[in-house]
């Protein structure tokens, strides 16, 4: 190293040869970037949107939402979509940042290998589902989508319906006490038509109660992943005609 | 350097470079200027900035980000762009809209624009079903033949496409059901009948009960020569064209426990412009009827069995 003399260093020169300064600076920079960026979305009206119908996921579809993720369906198919004509135009309407409020872990993704599926829910019917899950090829015979037929055939398990309720109501997810108490009925009752579904409805709005997947004798696997995808993008009323003129008008975005 | 060794400024001969003041074993470090190249365009971002911050949205304040002088955001750039789109089209499906679809081929080139516009829709809201290429695959019908259920003709396609087959949502769907004969024929009675009906393309053998069976159950909606009617959709059995497939054991279980396939109806979903088109597109395919003397029917093709 250099002989120096106890001559102090100035400016940037004392900065550079002082590792303690130089670390202070660094990170009240960085946190000057770091608040910039992410405290506004706490705060800003349009970062925390309010829309009406969202409401979270039954139990069933929760489920089916967890078999989503086990068979990795977020590495090939995102669930946004963006402000694009080219995206709108296949899609639907783009994705609102609160239509994701109860996704825990969100699923947008940036990975298009197969469609985006935001909005599939209602689009195809319950068989078309079954059929191209259990052999995407027989519908789509240029798909190289992999075949899920043992979800047909596999019972659905879930270990702890309460549990899973719980834990997500912790992280913000507003179950209610009787969502918790009624989680095991719920899930069977939502797709099985021999199950009273009591008030599940009402808690649920928009629900949909039925045989998802052509075998009404036994809640499947199969059922939990129909259900989730048929609700997809169908709990806000995005396509009134207002409610597109006022996001287009909204400005500071 | 103010505290450089010597306490005066040294200059590296060779280079006319300052000597920074460190000094390894005699390699000594020079202050080499940043390049004035990247000095300029670290100036030239630092003034992009500066314009980008008024001229679009940046920072954020109690309630909301700036606006930006020019007021842009994503989503109004998106509704003009889908205005533009839509305006462009606007002029075509006026004329569209406003012609009756019968008349449609006598305009040559607004029924090219119909079945391109109907090749866009169709393949977004079609081809999970009917196929890319329209070939269909078995209990979805091909639409690129002359074998049509309920009928093939510009109106009776546009008719289905309207109110679907066998759709809970129109009560004009497009409706029929065969019964089921499993619980009622013995299996040597579904295989004799299965055999006359194969007799039709020479590829079984019919025989006295077949025959029989076939006269006394089929030939309302099947006719006597297999020949189908449209008019209760039923498919043409003298065909190759099968929709739920044409080997022995298909067709006993078509007879057994017949398939009732559904087609959406789209009216409340597409606007009658697109629907048109579509017709027109799916017409376009290669088994398009011209348009028929008045009565019959409709569409959906595919044909299928019993």
């Amino acid at each position: 190293m250099s002989t120096e003399p106890n001559t102090p260093a100035k400016g940037h020169a004392r900065l550079e040869r002082n590792i303690t300064l130089m670390a202070l600076g660094t990170l009240v920079t960085v946190a000057i970037g770091g608040l910039v960026q992410i405290t506004p979305l706490f705060y800003l009206d349009n970062t925390i949107e309010q829309v009406e119908g969202m409401r979270p996921y039954t139990p069933l579809e929760q489920a089916g939402r967890d078999i989503y993720i086990r068979e990795g369906c977020y590495t090939c198919h995102s669930q946004m979509i963006r402000p694009f004509r080219d995206e709108v135009e296949r899609y639907g309407p783009y994705s609102l940042a609160a239509e994701s409020m109860f996704d825990h872990p969100f699923q947008w993704g940036s990975k298009r290998t197969g469609p985006d599926l935001a909005r599939v829910g209602g689009r195809y019917s319950d068989a078309w589902h079954v059929q191209h899950l259990i052999d995407p090829q027989s519908v789509v015979p240029q798909s190289i989508m992999p075949q899920y037929s043992f979800l047909a055939e596999t019972q659905l398990k879930v270990a702890d319906p309460a549990g899973m309720l719980t834990a997500l109501s912790r992280v913000g997810v507003p179950y209610t006490d009787r969502d918790i108490e009624m989680a095991a009925t719920d899930i069977v009752a939502q797709a099985d038509p021999d199950v009273r579904p009591e008030d599940l409805t009402e808690r649920y709005p928009k629900a949909q109660v039925r045989d998802f997947d052509g075998d009404p004798g036994r809640v499947t696997e199969m059922d939990a992943l129909v259900a989730y995808l048929q609700m997809l993008g169908t709990l806000v009323d995005v396509n009134s005609a207002a409610a597109q003129q006022e996001l287009a008008q909204e400005v500071g975005r | 350097m103010a505290n450089d060794p010597h306490n005066e400024t040294r200059v590296d001969q060779p280079t006319g470079t300052e000597f920074v003041g460190h000094e390894w074993d005699g390699i000594e470090e020079l202050n080499t200027p940043l390049p004035r190249w990247w000095l300029w365009t670290f100036y030239a971002t630092i003034v992009w900035a500066v314009v980008y911050v008024v001229l679009y949205p940046a920072w954020p304040l109690v309630n909301n980000a700036t606006q930006g002088v020019l007021g842009w955001t994503s989503r109004g750039q998106l509704a003009e762009e889908i205005s533009t789109a839509d305006m462009a089209r606007q002029g075509v499906r006026d004329q569209i809209a406003a012609i009756d679809i019968v008349k449609l081929p006598a305009n040559p080139e607004l029924m090219q624009r119909a079945v391109a516009g109907g090749a866009a829709a169709f393949k977004v809201n079609c081809v999970q079903c009917h196929g890319a290429g329209a070939a269909g695959s078995p209990g979805y019908p091909n639409l690129n033949d002359d074998d049509w259920i309920w009928g093939g003709d510009l109106e009776a396609i546009e008719f289905t496409l309207q109110h679907g087959i066998r759709w809970e949502g129109s009560a004009q769907t497009r409706f029929s059901l065969m019964p089921g004969f499993g619980e009622v024929f013995s299996d040597g009675q579904i295989n004799a009948l299965a055999g006359h009906v194969l007799s039709f393309t020479d590829r079984g053998q019919s025989s006295a009960t077949g025959a029989e069976l076939y006269d006394i159950n089929c030939v309302a909606c099947h006719q006597a020569n297999g020949s189908g009617n449209r008019t209760f959709g039923a498919p043409a059995l003298n065909d190759a064209i099968w929709l739920y497939g044409s080997s022995e054991a298909e067709v006993r279980q078509q007879i057994a426990v017949p398939n009732h396939g559904v087609m959406p109806g789209w009216k409340d979903r597409l606007d009658p412009v697109t629907i048109k088109m579509l017709a027109a597109y799916v017409h376009s395919l290669g088994g398009g009827e011209t348009l028929p003397a008045p009565e019959v029917a409709v569409l959906e093709e595919g044909n299928g069995q019993p």
